[in-house]
C-alpha cells in the first residue's frame, strides 16, 4: 500500500519534469538558434509561454489527482497506507523481515519518540512470565506440598539472533532461587537437513521430560519422572543436540543425537570426559486428519553419582494417539499418553534394575472445560523393591487461552506403605509474548 | 563393458533428467486453502502447491503436526497470512523445518499481508483485557477480492523471483486472474448494491474486510471480546441489541458452535448464516473466486429472504 502510493506520487512528477522541463527547453532553444536570424523573438517568446502554461495545466491537473486520490486513501477507515504515506519516512521503521515468522512483529511500524536510539526496542525478544500457583489439602507424610505456593514463576525470552539462529532462554524464579531452567540457541539452517542446538536443555528423553511445568496437563509430574529421571527438574542438562529427519515415503521419521555435561539428576560426571549421551527415535504418521500416532524410544547413558565409573542407563518407550477434529477443534480433543521408562543404575555393590509407567488419557469435552486421569506405578531408581503406585483425576478450567485452573485428585501408595490422599490446585497464567511450543 | 557403461550413462542421464524436471517445478505451501488457491492460480503448471490449514478448520488454532514439518522441508517458498495469525502454531514447524529456504527473512518466505490493506489497526493501547486481540490488525484480510488481488501481485512478483524463466508466464497468469477477479467484483457488488448498509451481526472478527468492501455493517459479534467464548451476559444483551436494531442475520464461521446462535436467533427472530471464510470451508468454494461466488449469493439471497436492513 505505502510503495503503491509513494510509486504514484512519484510518476506524475518524472511524466512532468522529465520530459517537459528537461526535454522540450533543448529543441525549443535548438529551434531559436537555427532560426534567430530569420524569426522574430516574439515568436519564440510566445512558444515558450505556450510550453510554460501547458506544463503548469498538466502539473495542476496531476496534483489535483493526486490530492483526490490521497484524501480517498485517508479517508478508508484503518488504511495503513493512507496514513503512513504522508509522514516522513523517519518516523517509520521496517521491522527486519527474521521478525514475523518468529512470533514478532512484521511490516512497518511507527516508532515512538523517533530518536534513532529507540530502534533497537523493535529488536527485544518476546517476554513472557508464567506464573504456577499451587495449593494442597489432604493428607501426605511422605513429601507434603505446602497449603499455598508460588512454586515458580518462569520468564521466557525468545528471539532471532541472526539469520543463522535462534534463542530461546527459560529463567525459573522460584522459593529455591533462581535458575536457568532452560537456555538455548538452535541453529534451523544447517546444511543436510540437520537442526542443532547447544546450551542447557531438558533432554529429548521421551515426552513429559522435555515438558516445561505449565505444559503438563496435570497439577503434578509422573511418578516415573521423580523416580526414574532425577526428580522434578528431570534430565536437564548443558550440551549439545543434533536431529535428523529421515526421509521415506510412510512417516515422519526423526532421530536425535544428544552429549552432556553430566550434571542432572540423574548423571553426574567426575572428570570431563564423562559426558552422557542420549540417542532418541521418533515416528509419527497421521492416521486421519483428525487422528495421529506418535511413537517414540530413547536412550541415555551416563556415570551416575554412586562413584567414577558407575553408570546409568536409562530406556524408555512413549506412545501418543490424538484425536482433534478439524471443524471442532477448540471444543473437542483427546490425548492418550504412556511412557515406560527401565532404568539399571550401577552401584558399588550391585546394579538396580528399576522399571516406572505412567499411562494418562485428557479430553476435551467443551471450549473451556479438560477433564483427565492418570495412574502411576513405578519402582525407585536406588531401591527396585520399593513401589509407588496410585490414580489420579484431573479438572482443568482455561478462562482464556492465557490462564488456567486446574484441580487434581491423587491417590498415591508409596512403597513405605504410607497412602496420601490429596487435592491438589493450580492456578497457571501466562503475560507477555509466549512463544508456541513444539508439538 | 561398452554396453553396460552405456546403459548406466543412459540410466545416469534419465536419473538426472527427471531429478531437474522435479527441481523446475517451485513446492508451494501456503498455511492456509486462500493463499493456496491464489498461488495456484498463478503458478498453473510451474508449481506445485499444498495448504496447512482446511478451509473449515479456525486458522488460529492448527496443531503443528510433524506432518507438516516434513511438508515445509521440501517446500521452496511458503506464503504466509502473516499478522500473527499463524503465531500460535508456525514458528515451531518452520524452526523444524531445517529448511533454510523458508526462514523468515529469506528469499522463500512471503508474508502476503504486507501488501494488503489492513483493517482493524490497534490506535491505541491494546491490552489482553480486550481479549485476543491481534496488534498489528485483522489478518482476514484476504475476504476482500482486491486484497486477493494484492496476493496475487505479490506471490507473482515471488514465483518471477525464483523462477526467473517462467516470468512471463506467471505475469500472464496474473493478467488472467485479475481479470477474472475484475469480472467476479463487478458480479458481487452488484448481487449486494441492493443490499448496501445491511447491518449484521458476526460471530468472530473475520469479516471485517468483507463487510468494509460489501458494504455491511457489523454491529455486533456472538464473542463478548475476539477468541473469548460468549458468555450469558453478552448473550442477554445482544439479544437486547439485535431486537432493538431489528438485526436479522448472524454469520457464523463453520468451526465455531452454533448453540449460541442459535438460541440468540430464536430469542430475535433472526438467521443464523453459515458462511466459509475460506477456500474448502464448504465443498462449493473450491477456489478463491468460488468462495466469493458462493458467499455473496448464500448472502444475497438470504438477505432478500429475511429482509435484513
Amino acid at each position: 500500500m505505502i510503495s503503491c502510493v509513494r510509486r504514484s506520487r512519484s510518476f506524475p512528477v518524472l511524466l512532468m519534469a522529465g520530459p517537459l522541463l528537461a526535454l522540450v527547453p533543448a529543441p525549443v532553444q535548438a529551434q531559436a538558434q537555427a532560426v534567430a536570424g530569420s524569426q522574430p523573438a516574439q515568436e519564440l517568446r510566445d512558444e515558450l509561454d505556450r510550453l510554460r502554461r501547458e506544463f503548469e495545466a498538466v502539473r495542476d491537473a496531476y496534483g489535483a489527482r493526486l490530492a483526490a486520490l490521497e484524501a480517498k486513501l485517508a479517508s478508508l477507515p484503518g488504511a495503513p497506507g493512507a496514513a503512513a504515506a504522508p509522514a516522513p519516512p523517519a518516523a517509520e521503521a521496517t521491522v527486519p523481515p527474521g521478525a514475523a515468522g518468529a512470533g514478532g512483529p512484521a511490516g512497518t511500524l511507527p516508532v515512538y519518540g523517533g530518536g534513532a536510539g529507540t530502534l533497537s526496542k523493535i529488536f527485544n525478544p518476546d517476554i513472557a512470565v508464567i506464573g504456577n500457583f499451587l495449593g494442597a489439602v489432604g493428607e501426605n507424610d511422605v513429601s507434603p506440598a505446602p497449603a499455598f505456593e508460588m512454586n515458580e514463576a518462569e520468564a521466557t525470552f525468545q528471539a532471532v539472533v541472526d539469520p543463522y539462529a535462534r534463542a530461546d532462554f527459560f529463567l525459573a524464579f522460584s522459593p529455591e532461587g533462581v535458575e536457568i531452567e532452560e537456555g538455548y540457541l538452535t541453529f534451523p539452517t544447517l546444511p543436510g537437513g540437520l537442526l542443532a542446538k547447544v546450551g542447557k536443555f531438558k533432554q529429548q528423553f521421551g515426552k513429559v521430560n522435555t515438558f516445561h511445568p505449565h505444559q503438563l496437563p496435570w497439577v503434578d509430574s509422573p511418578v516415573v519422572l521423580e523416580n526414574l529421571l532425577g526428580g522434578e527438574e528431570g534430565l536437564n542438562d548443558s550440551g549439545v543436540s543434533v536431529s535428523k529427519l529421515i526421509l521415506n515415503p510412510w512417516i515422519f521419521l526423526e532421530a536425535t543425537g544428544e552429549l552432556y555435561q553430566g550434571s542432572s539428576g540423574v548423571f553426574q560426571s567426575f572428570e570431563r570426559s564423562d559426558v552422557s549421551w542420549l540417542g532418541r527415535l521418533r515416528g509419527y504418521r497421521d492416521l486421519s486428519e483428525s487422528t495421529n500416532l506418535d511413537l517414540g524410544t530413547s536412550i541415555a547413558y551416563g556415570t551416575n553419582d554412586a562413584g567414577p565409573a558407575l553408570t546409568t542407563r536409562l530406556v524408555g518407550l512413549d506412545a501418543t494417539f490424538r484425536y482433534r477434529p478439524l471443524r471442532r477443534a477448540i471444543y473437542r480433543r483427546l490425548l492418550a499418553r504412556t511412557e515406560l521408562v527401565w532404568s539399571r543404575r550401577a552401584e558399588e555393590l550391585a546394579a538396580v534394575s528399576s522399571f516406572g509407567l505412567y499411562a494418562s488419557g485428557d479430553f476435551q469435552f467443551a471450549r473451556r472445560w479438560f477433564a483427565g486421569a492418570r495412574y502411576d506405578w513405578s519402582e525407585r531408581a536406588v531401591d527396585a523393591s520399593l513401589v509407588d503406585k496410585g490414580p489420579s483425576i484431573v479438572l482443568t478450567y482455561w478462562p482464556s487461552e492465557f490462564s488456567q485452573i486446574r484441580g487434581q485428585y491423587r491417590r498415591l501408595r508409596y512403597g513405605e506403605g504410607d497412602t496420601a490422599n490429596e487435592l491438589l490446585f493450580q492456578f497457571l497464567f501466562s503475560i507477555g509474548a509466549h512463544g508456541a511450543h513444539v508439538f | 563393458m561398452i554396453k553396460l557403461i552405456r546403459r548406466g550413462l543412459w540410466t545416469a542421464g534419465l536419473v538426472l533428467s527427471i531429478a531437474v524436471e522435479s527441481q523446475a517445478a517451485v513446492r508451494v505451501v501456503a498455511t492456509t486453502e486462500d493463499l493456496a488457491s491464489i498461488a495456484g492460480a498463478i503458478g498453473g503448471d510451474r508449481i506445485s502447491v499444498q495448504a496447512i490449514a482446511r478451509g473449515y478448520q479456525d486458522p488460529h488454532f492448527v496443531e503443528a503436526k510433524p506432518s507438516f514439518i516434513l511438508l515445509l522441508h521440501n517446500a521452496d517458498l511458503l506464503v504466509v497470512v502473516g499478522r500473527e495469525l499463524e503465531a500460535a502454531w508456525l514458528p515451531p514447524l518452520i524452526t523444524q523445518s531445517r529448511n533454510a529456504r523458508i526462514q523468515p527473512g529469506s528469499r522463500g518466505y512471503l508474508d502476503a499481508s504486507l501488501t494488503a490493506n489492513i483493517l482493524d489497526l490497534p490506535t491505541g493501547p491494546i491490552t489482553r483485557a480486550m481479549g485476543d486481540v491481534h496488534p498489528q490488525g485483522n489478518p482476514h484480510y484476504w475476504l476482500d477480492p482486491a486484497n486477493g488481488r494484492h496476493i496475487a501481485r505479490a506471490v507473482q512478483q515471488k514465483l518471477a523471483e525464483l523462477s526467473p524463466d517462467d516470468a512471463s508466464y506467471f505475469a500472464q497468469r496474473y493478467q488472467e486472474f485479475d481479470r477474472r477477479l475484475t469480472d467476479g467484483e463487478t458480479r458481487w457488488l452488484a448481487a449486494m448494491a441492493p443490499h448496501k448498509g445491511t447491518r449484521i451481526v458476526t460471530y468472530h472478527r473475520s469479516w471485517t474486510n468483507f463487510a468494509e468492501r460489501f458494504g455491511l455493517q457489523v454491529v455486533g459479534y456472538v464473542e463478548p471480546k475476539p477468541g473469548i467464548p460468549p458468555s450469558p451476559a453478552h448473550q442477554f444483551t445482544l439479544v437486547q441489541e439485535m431486537k432493538r436494531d431489528g438485526i436479522r442475520i448472524i454469520l457464523v464461521e463453520p468451526y465455531f458452535d452454533l448453540k449460541t446462535p442459535n438460541a440468540v436467533a430464536r430469542e430475535t427472530g433472526a438467521t443464523v448464516l453459515v458462511m466459509p471464510p475460506s477456500v474448502g470451508g464448504v465443498k462449493e468454494a473450491s477456489d478463491y473466486i468460488a468462495l466469493f461466488d458462493y458467499n455473496i449469493s448464500l448472502l444475497a439471497s438470504t438477505i432478500a429472504k429475511t429482509g435484513a436492513k
